[in-house]
């Protein structure tokens, strides 16, 4: 019996034209609650916000009212929607240029430790974990005028300092989001070097520093260098990220004061559902796709290329 | 402590790494922790004592702030709410995406690559994007104001991330284990079952309480999906207890602290599997 069964297993293998029912009742099985799942609710929308995006729609009634590029032509005349772009992309700079690399310092800082790596880690990333709801309200609090922390603290430092509402001016309004924005998510940055660093075997950091490298420098040309993979990962979905940010600003300043941190998604929230023009939300919808769709093609071609290999 | 510091001074420097780095460190914690602790303590103040002292402890604690929260209906029946969307959520991406996994990880046939390419096209879809047309297919299907509604729409938006990421976990199996099992009479799916899914139970552990924390904290789903208050989920509730008592700052702070709490515990206990799952998923993406 034990000797003849992988004999049999061979002489099935060999005869590969006839259809085995079995293996493809598994196939389709296994795939098509799935399948249906998610061309229903993930595929299908995407390409109907395509379709609906030249209608003037209120989302009750036929659609019947078509408009070309209309939507499009008032999308890119409204100086709301223009600054909405230029606040994610203001984010998406000072994420690269300010988180990102607190983030890789504190990887390294928590690597360097002897004692507590684990708990600082757990610290450190902790935020990440919560709701951006819950960290909205929490951080509203903390920048309240009146007696808020962050006043407080001003206040106890110099005496008589006059209350300030950094997230009701819209000359500060964004920068005080991305101190938020960046308390929460650098955890997740940092796990993801930390993770990184792992991989980078010690002998060639303690190569080169026998060599004559010092901490910097070995740091610039050894450490930096064979983490790029992780660097340039990090840095993807931080400008994903970036550009779809949403529910902290929500619950924070529903893209105010005065749309100053208006964002793609509090501007199409706003016109979809609270204004209910379907085709109009739908048109910013498209152009939110196209901006990270055509980021995703052009940097896993260009920036990433080598890491799939 | 104490002990900690004697060492530190009998034992050379080298052992525990430059002083420098653990100020820096311990900084950082402060800044990190300072908004969350501060939050639970102030819950427990008076609005008038936080106007003038938002820092320390409270010089009378006011429990009233949280036993009033903990005595609301509202309360249990939004965490209620969330705790059955979460644990649904988490069933329905295990179930619906361990299966396609199998499939592209250790069946071979024709256009199976291109199938997989199509099941993790929607990684590049925002959620923002879809969001319109998802609301009226779920309007069309009635599910508008009702939980169910929520789950179908989590669970299709983590299907392609968490396939992604099983597909990278089954492939660690050998092959000469499905042959194994082949030879003693075992179908695929039988394989799938009774061998795969148990060696696999550390990465589908993973992969649920990422599901399961993606749930909890979600706010944009349940804000366009939920009507009625006795359907919110927690997030939806702090929003609403925020509008309804947005002068009174220390009930507030009590009810966010409250959703706060069980989410840090179940970190402090599910960090390795947050951290595996987030990390495979990264590198694999």
């Amino acid at each position: 019996m034990e000797s003849s069964s992988p004999a049999v297993g061979r002489v099935v293998a060999t005869r590969r034209p006839r259809i085995r029912w079995g293996r493809v009742a598994t196939i389709v099985g296994f795939l098509l609650p799935a399948a249906i799942l998610y061309s229903g609710l993930v595929l299908l929308p995407v390409v109907q916000a395509i379709y609906y995006s030249f209608y003037r729609w209120n989302g009750l009634g036929p659609l019947q009212n078509f408009i070309g590029l209309d939507n499009y032509v008032r999308l890119f005349n409204d100086r709301i929607f223009v600054g909405a772009l230029s606040h994610n992309l203001q984010l998406v700079v000072l994420s690269i240029v300010i988180q990102l690399p607190l983030a890789l310092g504190l990887a390294l800082l928590v690597r360097g430790l002897v004692r507590g790596r684990a708990t600082f880690r757990t610290i450190f990333f902790m935020p990440f974990v919560l709701s951006e709801v819950v960290t909205g309200v929490i951080w509203n609090f903390i920048y309240r005028p009146d007696g808020g922390l962050i006043n407080g603290l001003i206040q106890s430092i110099i005496p008589g300092f006059k209350d300030t509402a950094l997230l009701a001016n819209p000359k500060t309004v964004l920068y005080a989001l991305f101190a938020v924005i960046t308390w929460k998510f650098f955890g997740y940055h940092m796990i993801l070097y930390i993770a990184g660093l792992q991989n980078i075997p010690a002998e060639l950091e303690e190569a080169a520093q026998i060599d004559g490298c010092g901490k910097l420098q070995t740091l610039r040309y050894i450490t930096i260098p064979l983490l790029g993979n992780t660097i340039r990962l990090s840095i993807y979905l931080s400008v994903l990220g970036s550009l779809q940010f949403f529910e902290l600003i929500w619950v924070m300043t529903t893209g105010g004061p005065v749309s100053g941190s208006e964002t793609l998604a509090t501007y199409l929230y706003k016109f979809g559902f609270q204004r209910f023009q379907l085709g109009y939300g739908s048109a910013i919808a498209v152009v939110i796709f196209l901006i990270c769709f055509s980021f995703s093609l052009f940097y896993q071609r260009v920036a990433m290329r080598r890491d799939f290999e | 402590m104490a002990t900690q510091a004697v060492r530190v001074s009998a034992a050379p420097k080298r052992k525990i790494g430059p002083l420098w780095q653990y100020l820096v460190a311990v900084a950082v914690a402060i800044l990190v922790l300072i908004p969350l602790v501060s939050a639970v303590i102030n819950g427990f103040k008076s609005n008038a004592e936080l106007m003038v002292h938002p820092f320390g402890l409270p010089g009378t604690w006011k429990w009233d702030n949280y036993t009033s929260v903990l005595q609301s209906p509202a309360f249990w029946q939004q965490l209620l709410n969330s705790t059955l969307v979460m644990l649904a959520t988490a069933i329905g991406v295990l179930v619906l995406s361990s299966m396609p996994a199998f499939v592209f990880s250790r069946m071979t046939f024709r256009g199976r690559d291109l199938l997989f390419n199509f099941f993790t096209l929607g990684l590049l879809f925002p959620i923002a994007v879809a969001i319109l047309p998802l609301y009226i297919t779920l309007r069309q299907a009635n599910l508008i104001d009702s939980l169910w509604g929520i789950i179908l729409a989590q669970v299709a938006f983590g299907l392609p991330g968490t396939i992604l990421i099983l597909r990278g976990f089954f492939a660690t199996i050998p092959r000469e284990l499905d042959e194994a099992a082949a030879i003693d009479g075992c179908s695929p799916a039988g394989f799938f079952v009774r061998v795969l899914l148990p060696l696999m139970r550390p990465a589908l552990a993973s992969v649920a309480v990422l599901a399961m924390v993606g749930s909890w904290n979600n706010f944009f789903l349940p804000l366009l999906v939920l009507n009625s208050e006795t359907r919110y989920t927690l997030p939806l509730g702090i929003m609403q207890f925020q509008g309804q008592f947005g002068t009174d700052w220390g009930r507030v702070l009590a009810f966010v602290s409250l959703s706060l709490v069980p989410t840090i515990i179940f970190y402090l206990f599910a960090e390795r599997q947050i951290v595996a799952g987030l990390t495979a998923g990264a590198v694999k993406g």
